[in-house]
């Protein structure tokens, strides 16, 4: 039987840098949680049901999607949603291939990719191929994707360098040391 | 959105999770054992399933391991597909847990998870039921460690309160000739037509199959006519065939006589892929 009571939870965990203290219902998705309770908007429900990748975000720097995994499992951990990566290469490379359309899949392929950059800066086709098989572009831009993605994959070694010193370095989003003086509960 | 509202445990030993379980079931909640989540999530949005609390394995030492003891891989339950893959100690369990679902959501799908579900296709189990892997449960009656054959038939089954904690499968295994195809109708992400993982062990070809019935399985029978050397190919196909454990399924994927063109294709491909190692 479900509970009829709403239970809440406190969560502590750290988003685009920030702590964040919060009281989520178990029941939450980790995207109503962060669109809802956080007004991170740019994670998007799109299929709910994990197929289309609208929603999602980096959690530990790997990407999952927000609308299969409960608020509550994300205690201590560190996420980066689309508003965390107002700086990324991916991002301005997107914007500047115009790899969109419609916009609404958007932020879930770069956060994709931003992803995929910072686990394996050197992926090959396939395992760019492998990666990006997990967004769905249903106004099928998928020919700006691609060229967005192998812009930013194909940079010039110079420039991937300088990217890549970034990246570690946190510029794009994932700071934890930034995270302890900026806190905010709700 | 969820509509029903849960209790939700995160237990850190085995022991704790057993009596989690064990209280909360005399409480008549419901509880449900929770590993990557993805699949109770999605029932539970459906409102297909109601559990009243779920007790989250993944902070247990246990489940999260990859690594040797002796000559046997141990692989904890909830160690997700996408590192199990990376970590590849196993590369026909690699390859078969590839095909599931795509990148991000192996990121969350765990191996046990995935056996356990209720979904047709499961198809992490096939390289378990080849290399006769051994499993390691947890329950009231504390730990044992049985055979995936006698837990594993058609779909996991465990005595109430139980759950997987490592899969061990013997090292002679991990190295040995093996092949495996995914077939979709279309692209490179979703279920199966036929799923055939196979492997060579003594010079005769194990195989299992998802996809083709409403659940994974082994057969002995098939793989006895599989390895008949004295007749032609096509007359072991078409015996193996006879040997199939439930109808073949007709979905939006294809139907069942697509299916089983489709699935005689295969084997003929493993068949010869193996031979000829």
């Amino acid at each position: 039987m479900p509970t009829t009571e709403p239970v809440y939870y406190s969560l502590t965990c750290y988003v685009n840098g920030e702590r964040q203290t919060l009281r989520v219902r178990a029941a939450n998705t980790l995207l109503h949680v962060l669109r809802e309770d956080l007004g991170l908007t740019g994670c998007k429900p799109g299929c709910e049901n994990g197929d289309c990748g609208a929603c999602t975000i980096l959690v530990n720097g790997l990407p999952i999607k927000s609308c299969l995994m409960l608020a509550v499992e994300a205690e201590g951990l560190q996420m980066t949603t689309i508003e965390g990566l107002r700086n990324s290469p991916v991002l301005s490379v997107f914007a500047r291939k115009q790899a969109f359309q419609c916009g609404y899949c958007t932020p879930g392929f770069i956060v994709n990719c931003h992803g995929l950059l910072s686990a394996h800066p050197d992926a090959n086709v396939e395992t760019i191929r492998f990666w990006l098989e997990s967004n769905i572009c249903r106004c099928t831009s998928y020919e700006e994707i691609h060229e967005a993605v192998q812009a930013v994959f194909c940079a010039e070694e110079r420039c991937k360098a300088v990217i890549l010193r970034e990246l570690r370095r946190g510029r794009y989003g994932r700071n934890p040391s930034y995270s302890e003086n900026h806190t905010t509960d709700r | 959105m969820i509509p029903f509202d849960f209790e939700y445990y995160k237990p850190s030993s085995v022991r704790e999770a057993v009596l989690w379980f064990q209280q909360l079931q005399v409480q008549r909640k419901n509880p449900m054992y929770f590993s990557g989540g993805t699949e109770i999530i999605t029932w539970a949005r459906r409102n297909s399933i109601q559990p009243g609390a779920v007790i989250d394995l993944k902070a247990i030492p246990e489940c999260g391991v990859i690594g040797f003891h002796q000559d046997r891989l141990i692989l904890g339950s909830c160690v997700s597909l996408s590192v199990l893959s990376s970590a590849n100690p196993f590369p026909l369990l690699s390859v078969t847990a590839l095909g599931v679902a795509d990148q991000t959501a192996r990121n969350q799908i765990t191996l046990g998870g995935n056996i356990c579900g209720k979904i047709h296709f499961r198809e992490t189990v096939l390289p378990l039921l080849m290399s006769d892997s051994r499993v390691i449960l947890a329950g009231e009656k504390g730990a044992r460690e049985v055979s995936i054959h006698e837990v594993f038939l058609h779909q996991i089954k465990l005595e109430k309160g139980e759950f997987i904690v490592q899969i061990l499968i013997e090292r002679e295994y991990l190295s040995l000739p093996f092949f495996h195809v995914k077939k979709r109708q279309i692209g490179n992400v979703g279920y199966p037509l036929v799923t055939m993982a196979a492997l060579k062990k003594d010079e005769r070809t194990r195989t299992a199959y998802s996809g083709v019935c409403v659940f994974p399985f082994r057969s002995i029978e098939i793989d006895q006519a599989l390895n008949d050397a004295t007749i032609p190919l096509t007359n072991r196909i078409e015996q193996a065939i006879g040997k199939l454990p439930a109808p073949v399924v007709t979905n939006e994927e294809g139907s069942a006589a697509y299916r089983e063109y489709v699935l005689k294709q295969t084997m003929a491909e493993a068949v010869i892929t193996l031979e000829g190692r």
